[in-house]
């Protein structure tokens, strides 16, 4: 099981969340200025990475707030959660790790990304 | 190269000289320079397409490249239940083609796949599943796959172990029985199309990760780059499962994938008690009973999608939940192993066996939680696909483009899918 941190209530098990696929992607500005294909890529593609992942989770049985988080899919490491709305925040593989993400950067210490297997 | 056919008589014999002299199932051939067609990815499906490129389209030069060992990957994961009681009559003509493929497959392999059609029962605990199962049943004899309603007393008459009291958290109101449904041995699949490919001159090349897709000028796949060097081919195959989006965006394509971890358990060996696969959509539980004596049980997908092969333990604890209500006998059995696949997910839950729009590269993917059962039928109308470069009927409306065009084959609602 995940420990996840809320960006609100701090850590918790992966039980108290529910998933929300990729994150960053915005609706469409002018639904009726797309075409087909558009519209199929904004509804069903995702980029499905093999490595650091955006992605969105609730705490669905906590604050019931959305929020992000990145997260290496080859081992299920968190690198960094953010608050909705903000951006995507930058990795670098050194270890000083970004200011609001310092529990979940203390559970991946022993995983930095250049450790991923690919 | 001439083969050693398996027989009873053959099995005596050998048993009598002290089972010296057996073959190697395949060879472990070099990669050539240069193949007529190459299949990525040596599971079920992988072997399965290459096997009917070579037996029924003529095509001599084939190979299967595959990452680690063939059949390592979701084939060698599954709980091997077979059925064939999808709503949509596309689905129906999918399945159930393969269903009839599997019931001679032994035969035509020369290699038990231990193929049991013991009956697959779905439970309804619901008074909606009673309407969506009750719709299934009617739906499938419109498509002539068998499928028939069962009242809890016929459902435990088939199924002795299974609990009809009505005083359980969800309580069995009915089943549907495919009864020529059942399980087949996951890696006998594989190495039965892997021998007899083979056996046919096809290249089983192991231990080769694609690492890139060459185009020529025209934009047209002309060879993959592997980790045993670079391999030319015009026409490429990719039955790879959960890291299809990985090797399809070497050549840049993208299809609407979703790879997801999807745990199985194995319990300690019992002597024969389950007679039959029951599924449980709605409580989630898969079970049956291998020919080794372990209950074979199966879980849902985890919530996040992920490449690790394991998953989170409180998915396996909640099938756990179900099983025992269900089964009450089985609540002091001990679980032996549980693991993870890797399963590629589509948004309607039906797979994608089609040309993409690089000329010359085909994928064959999007089986989600439920592949195995397909793999001869997969594999069959994917070798046409690769051959004639056009699909076979069966597979046509299982194009990449139905994501744009909205014509979706969404057994999704339809929930008569294990997922």
């Amino acid at each position: 099981m995940l420990l996840i941190v809320c960006p609100y209530c701090g850590k918790r098990p992966e039980i108290e969340f529910t998933y929300g696929g990729q994150a960053h992607l915005a609706r469409p500005d002018q639904p009726s200025q797309l075409d087909d294909q558009a519209w199929a890529e904004f509804l069903y593609m995702r980029s499905n990475t093999k490595g650091v992942y955006a992605e969105r989770w609730r705490h669905a049985r906590g604050c019931g707030r959305f929020f992000n988080a990145l997260r290496d899919t080859t081992s299920d490491h968190f690198l960094a959660f953010y608050k909705t709305g903000e951006p995507r925040p930058v990795l670098s593989t050194s270890p000083a790790p970004p200011a609001q993400s310092v529990a979940a950067r203390t559970d991946a210490a022993a995983s930095p990304v250049t450790e991923r297997k690919i | 190269m001439s083969r050693q056919s398996f027989s009873g008589l053959s099995l005596l014999w050998r048993g009598l000289s002290r089972h010296a002299g057996w073959q190697k199932q395949w060879r472990k051939p070099e990669p050539k320079a240069r193949y007529d067609a190459i299949i990525v990815g040596g599971g079920g499906h992988g072997l399965g397409a290459a096997y009917y490129l070579a037996k029924e389209h003529g095509l001599a030069n084939i190979a299967v490249l595959e990452k680690g060992w063939i059949g390592g990957g979701n084939t060698g994961r599954n709980t091997t239940i077979i059925r064939s009681n999808y709503l949509f009559n596309e689905s129906a003509a999918l399945y159930d083609h393969s269903v009839k493929l599997w019931e001679n497959l032994s035969q035509v392999l020369n290699y038990n796949v231990m193929f049991s059609p013991r009956g697959v029962m779905m439970l309804a605990h619901t008074v909606h599943d009673i309407q969506v199962i009750k719709r299934h049943v009617h739906a499938n004899r419109c498509n002539g796959v068998d499928n028939e309603w069962l009242e809890p007393a016929q459902a435990k008459e088939f199924c002795p172990p299974l609990n009809i009291e009505e005083n359980i958290r969800y309580p069995v109101l009915g089943a549907a029985l495919q009864r020529r449904g059942g399980t087949a041995r996951h890696d006998a699949v594989a190495w039965g199309y892997a021998r007899a490919a083979d056996a046919l001159g096809v290249d089983i090349i192991e231990n080769c990760e694609v690492t890139g897709i060459r185009r020529d000028a025209g934009g047209a796949v002309e060879g993959l780059d592997t980790t045993r060097g670079v391999i030319h081919s015009r026409k490429v195959g990719i039955s790879a499962a959960g890291h299809t989006s990985v090797i399809l965006a070497l050549a840049g394509v993208q299809v609407p994938l979703e790879s997801y971890p999807l745990q199985a358990l194995v319990s300690e060996p019992v002597k024969p008690i389950f007679p039959c696969v029951v599924m449980s959509n709605t409580i989630h539980a898969y079970i049956s009973q291998s020919d080794k004596g372990e209950l074979v049980i199966g879980a849902g997908t985890d919530a996040y999608t992920s490449y690790t092969q394991r998953g989170a333990l409180h998915i396996n604890m909640h099938t756990l939940d179900a099983i025992c209500e269900l089964f009450p006998n089985f609540r002091r059995l001990r679980m032996m192993r549980n693991w993870g696949g890797i399963v590629d997910v589509t948004p309607d839950r039906s797979p994608i066996i089609a040309k993409t729009p690089v000329p010359g590269l085909y994928v064959n993917c999007g089986w989600g939680t439920g592949g195995f059962k397909a793999t001869p039928g997969s594999a069959h109308v994917f070798a046409w696909t690769i051959a004639r470069d056009e699909p076979h009927p069966i597979n046509a409306p299982f194009t990449i483009e139905r994501f744009r065009d909205g014509h979706l084959i969404d057994e999704a609602a339809a929930a008569a899918v294990a997922h």
